[in-house]
């Protein structure tokens, strides 16, 4: 019988239709993907139960430093849809007497991240460039009873989109009074439903052992 | 990283023009392009964080239409928020006319032995029903849609009359964190009725007694507001 002989050469595979798909799919998660921004203030969300998404768009959210301090963020970032980011902004300036530019109105709706800028300050955030002269002007935004501006960023946000959405996003350790005061300001403007920002984990309960 | 093949001198020594393509070894292209697949597929998926629903009961500011709710003191179950992660429960109601003769604070914590144990106690009925539902839902028992899951455990929720009611309250140096742990644990616990209300000043003289902290007369951010 002849022998077989096998091939010296290994089997080349064409990688080429491979590397097509790889750059096609890379490429579109690459675009896909929003890269968080970085907030004013660090925050651990704490972990719960619940699977529901955060919404993308409608949304107003304020984040509770652990320093007590307040920020609001309206639809997770600059890219608005609907376009009303600006809109509030004006309507806010015109009851404390501040008017803004187009120029700093077009900042204000680029702007990615939550902001917590006393409306008198609001036009030197706006015009500062540097991200350190920004930082320095993010104190909280006020919510004393003689200058609550909480209140009315709540009562122009909502004039301007009735539809939005109140999104509370605080850290473990933020002191329980500071959310106590968020959701006393937003009840007294009629709102009674929150999302509760939290991150998933995964729990299993076992009534059998916990019989006795 | 090119690799360029040479073919075999032809044993005739005749010498022609090569017209091969070079072939380039793409394999680590490809391994580098799986893993920033692999990398954008779970930043995508781990990213989007969650939220938790919270319904307030609305706020009746006419002073002469407010009224306590009446609710059976035998199926409440207050648990207050108390300081380092503490979590303190009472049953029943307190008037605030025995405040010489307030009744004792269980402690308790937040972990799977403490609070969760206690409510699913209380809870037993309602979350061994819930529970068999949701395993016969996994094993095919009972058809119903994905989307109605959610509904028919609600209806389960609705029917039910024998689990706590339970009041939620949060003590002053409470923490967010512990917040959204208590009203996470309504959740694992499939607890029907549920709120979060106002502690009061006879409950803060509890916490204080039972924690062993000296009633500070600061005025707390809740009580400003009003």
């Amino acid at each position: 019988m002849p022998k077989i002989k096998l091939p010296t050469k290994s089997p080349r595979i064409d990688m080429t239709p491979l590397v097509d798909t790889f750059a096609v799919i890379l490429t579109f998660l690459m675009l896909t993907t929003t890269m968080k921004q970085p907030e004013p203030a660090n925050v651990d969300t704490p972990f719960s139960i619940s699977e529901k998404p955060t919404p993308d768009f409608n949304t107003i959210t304020f984040l509770l430093s652990t320093d007590n301090k307040v920020y609001i963020n309206f639809d997770n970032g600059p890219d608005t849809i609907l376009k009303y980011k600006p809109k509030i902004l004006a309507e806010m300036g015109k009851n404390y007497n501040v008017t803004f530019t187009d120029q700093e109105l077009r900042e204000f709706e680029k702007y990615p991240s939550s902001f917590g800028v006393p409306i008198q300050k609001m036009k030197e955030f706006l015009d500062s460039k540097t991200p350190a002269e920004r930082k320095a002007l993010q104190t909280g935004i006020p919510m004393d009873s003689t200058d609550n501006q909480l209140a009315n960023w709540i009562l122009f946000a909502r004039k301007v989109n009735p539809n939005i959405q109140a999104c509370l996003k605080g850290d473990s350790k933020t002191a329980f009074p500071v959310v106590q005061k968020v959701l006393d300001i937003l009840q007294d403007k009629n709102v009674n439903r929150f999302s509760l920002i939290t991150s998933l984990e995964a729990v299993r309960i076992n009534l059998d052992e916990i019989q006795q | 990283m090119a690799e360029i093949i040479q073919e075999e001198k032809s044993k005739g020594g005749k010498k022609k023009p090569k017209t091969h393509i070079p072939h380039i070894d793409m394999t680590p292209m490809v391994d580098l392009m799986c893993l920033l697949i692999t990398f954008f597929m779970l930043v995508g998926a781990m990213s989007k964080a969650k939220v938790m629903d919270l319904i307030l009961p609305e706020r009746i500011k006419d002073p002469t239409q407010q009224q306590a709710p009446r609710i059976a003191a035998s199926r409440t179950l207050n648990i207050i928020l108390g300081p380092n992660d503490k979590v303190y429960t009472y049953p029943g109601n307190v008037k605030p006319e025995d405040y010489n003769n307030l009744p004792p604070l269980t402690e308790t914590d937040l972990s799977a032995n403490g609070i969760r144990k206690l409510l699913l106690d209380k809870n037993r009925m309602l979350a061994r029903r819930i529970t068999d539902f949701k395993e016969q839902v996994t094993a095919g028992k009972i058809k119903i849609p994905q989307d109605s899951v959610q509904s028919a455990i609600s209806k389960l929720k609705k029917e039910d009359d024998t689990g706590p009611i339970v009041l939620i309250k949060a003590y002053k140096t409470a923490n967010y964190g512990d917040f959204v742990n208590i009203l996470d644990e309504m959740n694992i616990c499939g607890i029907a009725s549920y709120m979060f209300t106002k502690i009061t000043w006879y409950e803060d003289k509890m916490v204080e007694q039972a924690a062993g902290i000296t009633p500070t007369a600061t005025p707390t951010a809740s009580a400003s507001t009003k």
